[in-house]
């Protein structure tokens, strides 16, 4: 994920200061490098903060200008009905069908929506395995509920964050939108092309948010465009190699190979890590161009690790019957499916149509489908083992394990004050959200 | 995050830096008020004044609500 916040950073500096993306990619490493091993996590969750503010005022600048120049959302939803059989011709796409500003409305079938998607691979393998597994096995977010004060602030973290999760497609999606209705007209008229299928001179579904930031800004708003695009990339980069950083040098380093030694030597250790988790980055960097966009190359690596972890997770949590051992097999058999699967079609695309189903599937319809058979993998194994193997004694898995764990009373708190509460409001807002965007 | 004794506020932070670029933007809006950019789309709106005047106003409050009191003013 580092890797992609860095490509994604270089990407910015390449569309709008004309940078080569090799050096862009140094400069966005180098950077992040500098702060996180002089400050580590707390300078990473410190510039967290500021950068989420430049984010919101910065990006918000598209979308209001977008609307307002194709007419409000029903200019831009004809645009895009009329442009999108130039940009998407069907010989060269033959997936793209259908709406694109609908979320529920043409996924009954593989073949009536863009995405090439059925909804059984939305709400199952995204919904339930890839989203949820973000939000709980995530290193970067599970890290800052961990430094909550308390844990009513712990079960608040993730439902305040789940209001702005909801108001994020309208700075990172309606660009998108709004590019693919108003980018191939005008004065200058953009065509954009697959990340992996660029010639000299294109430019690619990835540069989209950059593109639409030069249609609006001039050079003071530009800045503050840029600078927001690059906080967003740079938080998520140095989140990412902080979380890298602690878990080898708390939970595996100093656990495991050199246990009792003086702070100083942890520290000097996880500036090491820093280092070498910025290099590994750079090289996930170099992968992304292989991928037809982003979020190919996001979904891909979604359904390989974080998939099969949330089984494990879920299974380790609610069930005292869990052993080590099946926790083990099961992530592995897991991952090592899941890695099958995209060999499988690599070799012979044909073979997608047996992943996700249907021989009209996407390619990221098939990480969708992919995320969910290997969670069944992980769950079934991890089960299996369990049954034939010692789980740990009841005493040992207290404060781990959802059965033998005392959970704390919220006392005589007001239920307004209770972060379930809120959490049926956020319900409530998604529920309404579906609706509107049916 | 909090403000404790001695720890200035990250809030003051992000205010000083909205309200820095705010009065950059707001500076360039003015510049540019009569002869806006030619390749900028809808630039008869003037986009970096209003936007320079939200953020400005935004970054000021927050400096004015967060900013670093004396240890006498802190409570305990």
């Amino acid at each position: 994920m580092s890797g992609i916040n860095m490509y994604a950073m270089a990407i910015v500096m390449k569309v709008v200061l004309g940078w080569d993306i090799n050096f862009s990619i140094w400069v966005a490493a180098i950077t992040v490098a500098v702060y996180v091993s002089l400050g580590g996590l707390y300078s990473a969750v410190f510039n967290e903060v500021m950068q989420f503010f430049l984010i919101w005022f910065g990006a918000l600048i598209i979308p209001v200008f977008g609307l307002m120049e194709t007419g409000g959302w029903k200019g831009m939803v004809a645009r895009i009905d009329q442009n999108v059989p130039q940009i998407f011709p069907p010989d060269a796409f033959p997936h793209v069908h259908g709406s694109f500003t609908h979320l529920w409305s043409g996924i009954g079938s593989f073949s009536a929506n863009p995405m090439g998607i059925h909804w059984t691979g939305i709400v199952l393998g995204l919904g339930f395995v890839i989203s949820f597994g973000y939000w709980t096995t995530d290193f970067l977010v599970v890290q800052r509920v961990l430094t909550a004060k308390d844990l009513r602030s712990a079960k608040l973290a993730p439902v305040i964050g789940a209001f702005f999760k909801m108001a994020v497609p309208f700075i990172v999606i309606l660009p998108g939108l709004l590019g693919l209705a108003l980018l191939n007209s005008g004065a200058h008229p953009v065509i954009l092309h697959p990340e992996n299928a660029l010639q000299p001179g294109d430019h690619s579904f990835n540069e989209v948010l950059p593109i639409m930031l030069a249609r609006y800004c001039g050079p003071g708003l530009l800045g503050l465009g840029i600078t927001a695009l690059l906080a967003g990339f740079m938080s998520g980069m140095a989140g990412e190699i902080s979380a890298f950083t602690t878990v080898w040098t708390y939970d595996i380093y100093r656990s495991y190979i050199k246990k009792g030694a003086p702070d100083n030597h942890y520290v000097m250790m996880g500036r090491i890590s820093t280092i070498l988790g910025v290099l590994i980055s750079i090289g996930t960097a170099y992968m992304v161009m292989h991928f037809k966009s982003i979020m190919d190359y996001v979904q891909a690596l979604f359904s390989f690790f974080v998939a099969p972890l949330f089984g494990t997770v879920l299974i380790g949590m609610l069930w005292k019957r869990a052993s080590p051992a099946g926790g083990f097999w099961g992530l592995l058999a897991g991952t090592l499916s899941s890695i099958g699967m995209w060999v499988f079609v690599k070799v012979n695309p044909a073979n997608g149509a047996i992943i996700a189903l249907s021989p009209n599937a996407s390619d990221m319809a098939q990480n969708m489908y992919r995320a969910l058979w290997s969670w069944i993998v992980c769950v079934s194994v991890t089960m299996l083992v369990s049954l034939v193997t010692r789980p740990k004694p009841v005493e040992e898995l207290t404060g781990l394990v959802y059965g033998c764990t005392v959970l704390p009373s919220e006392g005589d708190l007001p239920i307004w004050k209770r972060p379930i509460f809120f959490a049926g409001i956020a319900i409530v807002v998604f529920l309404i959200l579906q609706i509107i965007f049916w | 995050m909090a403000a404790k004794q001695g720890i200035v506020p990250v809030w003051f932070f992000v205010g000083v830096i909205l309200f820095i670029y705010g009065i950059l933007i707001l500076i360039t809006g003015i510049a540019e008020f009569h002869h806006p950019p030619e390749t900028v789309q809808l630039s008869q709106y003037h986009a970096p004044l209003w936007w320079g005047m939200v953020l400005t106003v935004f970054g000021g409050l927050y400096v004015f609500l967060f900013r670093p009191k004396k240890p006498k003013d802190v409570q305990a």
